[in-house]
C-alpha cells in the first residue's frame, strides 16, 4: 500500500470512532466547514476563480433547508435537496454574470452579489430577518427508518454526506473535466484556441462549487437546527477562504485540515468576544505574507524536498 | 427631493471611494478591501483629535487624512511592497486581513455603537426648488472639488505624468532616474489619505462607529465594476449616479434602495462586461 492509502485508512478509522472521544456536534459543525472550504477550493484551486461570496450558496440552502423542514414538514432528505437545488440555481445566476469579468473583479463582483443576497435575506420574510429560522426540528430520515435525534446517530449521517460531497469533489479534479479545467486556468486563451468553451467550464465549475456549499450549509442547519444571517453574511465568506488558505489552496486536503483548525481555534477563543476578528484577520496577514501555501502545502513541500535530500 | 439630496450626498461618498481605489488599483494593481476600514479610522482620527485635544473640524479635514495616510505609507513599507510579484489577490487577501484586523480592534477599544460628531455648519440653503442642509451641500460640492482635485493633480502635473508613466512601463521610467517605488508609496499614503478624507467628512452626519466602513466598502465594490477603474472622470459619474438611482428608489420603492445598486450592476454586466468607462484589458 501507497503511503497516501495508509493514511486514507487512518483517517477514515479515526473519524469512526471519533464521536465517542469528541463532542459530536463540534465533529459534525467542522465537517460541514470542511465540505463547505473543500468546495470553495475545488473553484479557486483548480478552475483558478477566486469567489469572495461563497455564504451566499451556504447561507441561501440553510434557509431552503430551514423553511422545506419547519414550515412545509417535508423530511430532511427532501430538504437538503432543495437546498442544493436552490444553491446551484443562484450559483447558475450569479456565475453566469460574474464570469464575464476576470481576475480580482470576478471576486469583487460575488462579493458584491453575496452582498445582495444579504440584504435580501434581511428584508424577506421567509427568513425571519434578524430572528432566522430557528429550532428546526430533527425528522427522521428515510422515511422514519433512522432517528437523527441523537448526536452520535446524525454524526455517522453527516460523516456519510462529507464523504460524498468530498468523493464528488475528487472525482471533479481527476476527470477530463478536472483536466480542462486546470488547462483553462493556466492558459485561457491556449485552451480556448484548442476549441475549449472556456465559459462553459468555469460556469459548470462554479455551479458545481455552489451545489457542494449548499450540501454543506443545508447539513449545518439540520445539524445546528437554525439559519440565520450569520451563515449569509460577508464574514462568512471570508471565513471560508481562511480556512482554505490556511490548510492549502489547491490542495485536496487543506480545506479539512484549515476547516478543523479554524472551528477548533473559534471554539476554544470564544471568551475573547470580538477579539477572534482581530485574530483572524492577523492569521490572514501572516499567511499572505509567509506561508502562502498554506499547513498542508507547506508540508508537502518539505517531504518532496527531503526525499529529494535523502 | 429630500430623497435626492441624500442619494447626491451617498453618491459624493461612492466617487470619493471608488476614487481612491481606482488610483490605488491603477498604480499598485492592489484592490485595496481595506479602504472600508482606513475611512472609518478617518472619522475617527477626527473624533478623537476633536475629544482629547479639541481640535476643530476644518483642522481635522486636514490632520486626519494626514494621520491615517502616514499609517497607510507604513502599511505600504512594511507589508503590500513584498507581494507585487504575486497574484492580484493576496494583495486583496491581505488587505482583507488588514480591515478585520482595523475593524476588530476599534470595536474592542470603542464598542461598535456610534458616537455622535457635531456638525461644523447648521441651519439650511435655500436652493430654490428645495430646502437643503447645509453641510450636506458642503460634502457634495467638497466631494466634487476633491474629485477636480486629484484629476488636475495626475493629469496636468509634473508628478501626475511621472505616476501615469510608471503605470505604463515602470522598467523604463526607473531608467529615466524616477524612484518609483517612492512613487508607489506615495501613491497608497494618497488613496489612503483620500479615504480618510471621506471619512471626516462622513463623520458628522453618520455615528462615528468601528463598523461604519464595512458595508459601505462592498457597495463601492460593486460601484467600481460598474464604472470600471479605467477613468477618474468615470468614478464621479459613476458614483454621483448610482447615489441618485438609490435616492430615487427610496422615494419610489423603498425596499429595493440596499439592492438597486447590485441591480444595476448585474444590467452592466450582461450589456457592457468591461462596466461603462472601463476599457478591456
Amino acid at each position: 500500500m501507497k503511503p497516501s492509502h495508509i493514511a486514507l485508512v487512518i483517517a477514515l478509522a479515526a473519524a469512526l470512532v471519533a464521536p465517542f472521544v469528541a463532542y459530536p456536534v463540534f465533529l459534525m459543525t467542522a465537517l460541514c466547514f470542511a465540505l463547505f472550504a473543500g468546495a470553495f477550493n475545488l473553484l479557486l484551486g483548480y478552475a483558478g476563480l477566486m469567489s469572495f461570496g461563497h455564504a451566499m450558496f451556504f447561507g441561501m440552502a440553510a434557509y431552503f433547508f430551514g423553511h422545506a423542514v419547519k414550515v412545509w414538514e417535508l423530511p430532511p432528505e427532501i430538504g437538503i435537496l432543495l437546498g442544493v437545488l436552490g444553491a446551484a440555481a443562484i450559483g447558475l445566476v450569479t456565475g453566469a454574470l460574474a464570469i464575464r469579468r476576470q481576475g480580482i473583479y470576478f471576486a469583487m463582483i460575488t462579493l458584491a452579489f453575496a452582498q445582495m443576497i444579504y440584504f435580501l435575506c434581511v428584508q424577506m420574510p421567509f427568513t425571519h430577518g434578524e430572528d432566522g429560522i430557528q429550532g428546526i426540528a430533527r425528522r427522521p430520515l428515510l422515511g422514519g427508518l433512522l432517528p437523527i435525534t441523537d448526536d452520535r446517530v446524525l454524526y455517522y449521517v453527516v460523516l456519510a454526506i462529507f464523504l460524498f460531497g468530498y468523493f464528488c469533489i475528487y472525482r471533479f479534479i481527476h476527470s477530463p473535466f478536472g483536466q480542462v479545467l486546470k488547462a483553462i486556468r493556466d492558459n485561457e486563451p491556449r485552451a480556448v484556441s484548442l476549441g475549449y468553451e472556456a465559459d462553459r467550464y468555469k460556469l459548470l465549475a462554479f455551479v458545481l462549487s455552489a451545489a457542494l456549499a449548499g450540501l454543506a450549509g443545508a447539513t449545518k442547519a439540520m445539524v445546528l437546527q437554525f439559519a440565520t444571517l450569520t451563515d449569509v453574511s460577508a464574514s462568512q465568506s471570508g471565513e471560508v477562504v481562511l480556512m482554505a488558505l490556511v490548510g492549502g489552496l489547491g490542495t485536496i486536503t487543506g480545506p479539512i485540515v484549515g476547516a478543523f483548525i479554524i472551528i477548533t481555534m473559534q471554539n476554544y477563543l470564544a471568551s475573547f468576544g470580538e477579539f477572534v476578528l482581530v485574530i483572524q484577520g492577523a492569521i490572514f496577514v501572516v499567511i499572505v505574507m509567509a506561508f502562502r501555501k498554506g499547513l498542508v502545502g507547506e508540508i508537502a513541500d518539505w517531504w518532496k524536498a527531503r526525499r529529494k535530500a535523502g | 427631493m429630500a430623497q435626492v439630496a441624500i442619494g447626491l450626498v451617498n453618491g459624493a461618498f461612492y466617487a470619493m471611494l471608488s476614487l481612491g481605489l481606482s488610483v490605488i488599483f491603477g498604480m499598485l494593481n492592489v484592490i485595496n478591501f481595506a479602504h472600508g476600514a482606513q475611512y472609518m479610522m478617518g472619522a475617527f482620527a477626527a473624533w478623537l483629535l476633536l475629544g482629547f485635544l479639541e481640535v476643530p473640524f476644518w483642522a481635522s479635514l486636514v490632520l486626519a487624512p494626514l494621520i491615517v495616510g502616514l499609517f497607510g505609507v507604513v502599511l505600504e513599507r512594511v507589508l503590500l511592497k513584498r507581494l507585487y510579484h504575486l497574484d492580484h489577490l493576496y494583495g486583496f487577501l491581505l488587505t482583507f486581513g488588514l480591515s478585520l484586523v482595523i475593524e476588530g480592534l476599534f470595536r474592542w477599544q470603542w464598542g461598535s455603537s456610534g458616537a455622535p460628531y457635531p456638525a461644523p455648519i447648521t441651519g439650511a440653503t435655500d436652493l430654490g426648488f428645495m430646502m437643503m442642509p447645509t453641510y450636506r451641500l458642503f460634502i457634495v460640492v467638497a466631494a466634487l472639488v476633491i474629485c477636480l482635485a486629484t484629476w488636475y493633480a495626475i493629469e496636468r502635473t509634473r508628478l501626475g505624468a511621472y505616476l501615469r508613466a510608471a503605470t505604463e512601463n515602470p522598467t523604463l521610467v526607473r531608467a529615466f532616474g524616477i524612484n518609483v517605488p517612492r512613487l508607489i508609496t506615495i501613491t497608497y499614503g494618497v488613496g489612503v489619505g483620500l479615504a480618510a478624507l471621506a471619512g471626516v467628512l462622513a463623520a458628522p452626519i453618520q455615528q462615528v462607529s468601528a463598523l461604519m466602513g464595512t458595508n459601505l466598502v462592498l457597495v463601492v465594490f460593486a460601484v467600481v465594476v460598474i464604472g470600471g477603474m479605467g477613468s477618474i472622470l468615470g468614478s464621479v459619474v459613476t458614483g454621483f449616479g448610482l447615489g441618485l438611482i438609490e435616492g430615487l428608489t427610496k422615494l419610489y420603492y423603498p425596499p429595493a434602495s440596499n439592492t438597486v445598486i447590485f441591480v444595476v450592476m448585474a444590467i452592466v454586466l450582461l450589456v457592457k462586461p468591461a462596466g461603462l468607462f472601463g476599457q478591456t484589458k
